[in-house]
């Protein structure tokens, strides 16, 4: 049995003369919390609706669970659960009913079932009411617990933390993980919030101008390219001068809140805080600033230039 | 697919904009038939006897319940599509509308299911309004009005026994259920075209408005056209109400306008089954 879940083979999407998604090449294994980022318009809704059958390809094709979409159709989705971008359901009708309805669609389901999964997401005590009375958070709730009555094997999560306040952002980040530790499902999460990947992806690939710019695992990805520190100290300016007498750290600089940022590979941190320490400075703080979002950005940053000389 | 059906009944009739149309003719219907008691049926009565008196000794009770009902069916089958559209319009443009298609078609459930599902339930809302606007038309006649023989000016003069007229009424009903059902799926089919419900309702009553003119001038272009218009088969329930009934033109009739829903369905299938869904 394949161990590769979802596949995407030289997906492409034209729309007249623009090209959304240009022969995209992804591959998700099983068990992997697998991040896909690009900033806004990038095609990474395209893609993902093309995945989940709400697209036609002009071109290319999707295997989920080895089977491919051209061929299965909507019959490649039963084992799959997903929110694209925010969750709309009936308004009218009580969360209790919306499960029912849309949970309920290749097999019915029983209503201790529903009003175990709505514990789940904290929405019991709204479960009668309309869900047009809901907040934002409380639909992206919602349609989470959606997709875990349905108990797919495939998780796609288009923005799943957008409009969230950070209490709801770190509660679906936990649920994500959790879903992934406990049962094993994979994660497809679509976001252009870095960090958010960082935090809970083990694999990921960028996508711009809908383009595949860059795939693999996320930790590898961080190890690219030169990482920056920044140093917080009690004496910043005796700090820079004495950075600035070695070698090492010439790039120093102080930053605009007090601290000095300077580049270097994070396995050489605590090198320079035993220098710092040996000093005679009181080391606050040292950040490893390497983050996605550097590299993200250099890389989108890089490609605009190509794509536009 | 019977539990898909249930799904979209308790979408449909849990919204309240299906109901506007039983409010409006529930509202309508019992002030006309008020107004014709309160002496609108005089006016009635002078213009019948003008036309007929002096060729016809009439008796008994002609302005009857069964005269009304007839009088109302011609008169309100142009204004029921308005009703049948708001829901029709909505069934797949309005889920477009609101972004459920996001997860209504991200399962294991083909497109070509869901949209039978759903233009069934447009079929039994159309039914179920035409036959309330039959009781209730009929009903309110007869108890305000009381029965008779029915006095029909179509062709000519005939007079129908009373006996007859629940069974000739239920298969006209029938007929005009079927004229209601083309317009539904006309409608249904716009429907598929758009993300926005009133698009639909605009394009079917656009249709049905030009498609009426185009067959009401006596112009030999218009006129050759004609068969090919849906509407021209919308009065096929009269039909029942001839003497003899020609039941060889209402099969035909039939025929055509269940070929017209069919070709509605069968086209709206086809195209949704390859919409990207975008909304």
């Amino acid at each position: 049995m394949t161990d590769i879940i979802l596949r995407t083979i030289n997906l492409t999407k034209r729309y007249k003369n623009r090209l959304a998604v240009d022969h995209l090449n992804i591959e998700v294994r099983r068990g992997e919390i697998f991040g896909f980022l690009g900033p806004n318009g990038a095609g990474k809704s395209t893609t993902i609706r093309m995945i989940l059958h709400l697209i036609f390809p002009t071109e290319g094709d999707v295997e989920i669970f080895g089977a491919s979409m051209k061929e299965a159709g909507h019959r490649a989705l039963e084992r799959v659960g997903a929110v694209v971008e925010k969750p709309a359901f009936y308004g009218h009708l009580s969360a209790l009913r919306n499960m029912e309805i849309l949970g309920g669609l290749q097999k019915p389901v029983t209503r201790p079932r529903i009003m175990n999964y709505l514990e789940r997401v904290g929405l019991t005590d709204r479960a009668s009411d309309p869900v047009k009375t809901y907040s934002h958070g409380m639909n992206q709730r919602l349609g989470l617990a959606l997709i875990l009555l349905k108990e797919p094997q495939l998780i796609i999560l288009d923005e799943p933390t957008t409009g969230l306040d950070p209490q709801g952002m770190k509660e679906v980040r936990e649920l994500i993980l959790e879903l992934s530790r406990e049962r094993g499902v994979t994660v497809l999460l679509s976001s252009h919030l870095l960090y958010e990947v960082e935090m809970i992806a083990t694999q990921m690939a960028i996508i711009h101008h809908g383009k595949l710019r860059v795939g693999g695992s996320v930790q590898d990805l961080l190890k690219k390219g030169p990482s920056e520190v920044l140093i917080k100290t009690d004496r910043p300016a005796e700090a820079m001068q004495f950075l600035k007498t070695n070698e090492s750290y010439r790039s120093a600089r102080i930053h605009s809140d007090g601290g000095i940022n300077v580049e270097l590979d994070q396995d050489r941190i605590p090198e320079l805080n035993r220098q710092l320490v040996n000093a005679g400075f009181n080391v606050n703080a040292l950040v490893p600033q390497r983050s996605l979002e550097n590299y993200f950005l250099n890389l989108i940053e890089g490609h605009e230039g190509a794509d536009n000389p | 697919m019977i539990h898909l059906i249930w799904f979209e009944m308790i979408k449909t009739f849990t919204r309240w904009r299906t109901y506007i149309g039983f409010i409006a003719f529930g509202i309508i219907v019992p002030m006309v038939v008020i107004g014709l008691k309160l002496g609108g049926q005089n006016s009635f009565k002078r213009s019948l006897l003008s036309l007929l008196q002096n060729d016809f000794i009439i008796g008994g009770n002609v302005l009857n319940g069964w005269f009304f009902g007839f009088f109302f069916m011609g008169a309100l089958w142009v204004h029921v599509p308005i009703v049948l559209t708001i829901v029709a319009g909505d069934q797949i443009a309005g889920e477009g509308n609101a972004g459920t298609f996001r997860f209504l078609l991200t399962h294991s459930v083909s497109r070509t299911r869901i949209i039978a599902a759903k233009f069934i339930v447009t079929l039994i809302y159309t039914a179920v309004m035409v036959l309330f606007i039959g009781g209730l038309t009929i009903g309110l006649s007869l108890w305000a009005f009381g029965g008779g023989d029915l006095l029909v000016i179509r062709k000519g003069i005939l007079v129908i026994q009373e006996t007859r007229l629940p069974y000739l009424f239920l298969m006209a009903y029938g007929l005009a259920t079927l004229a209601m059902f083309v317009v539904s799926s006309l409608c249904f089919l716009f429907s598929a075209f758009t993300d926005n419900p009133i698009g639909p309702i605009i394009a079917t009553m656009a249709v049905i408005i030009v498609s009426i003119i185009i067959i009401s001038l006596p112009f030999d272009l218009f006129q050759s056209v004609r068969p090919y218009l849906f509407v021209n088969y919308f009065d096929a329930w009269q039909k029942v109400f001839d003497d003899p009934v020609p039941w060889d033109i209402i099969r035909m009739n039939i025929i055509i306008l269940a070929g017209f829903m069919i070709t509605f369905f069968l086209a709206a299938v086809v195209y949704f089954s390859r919409k990207d869904i975008l909304s």
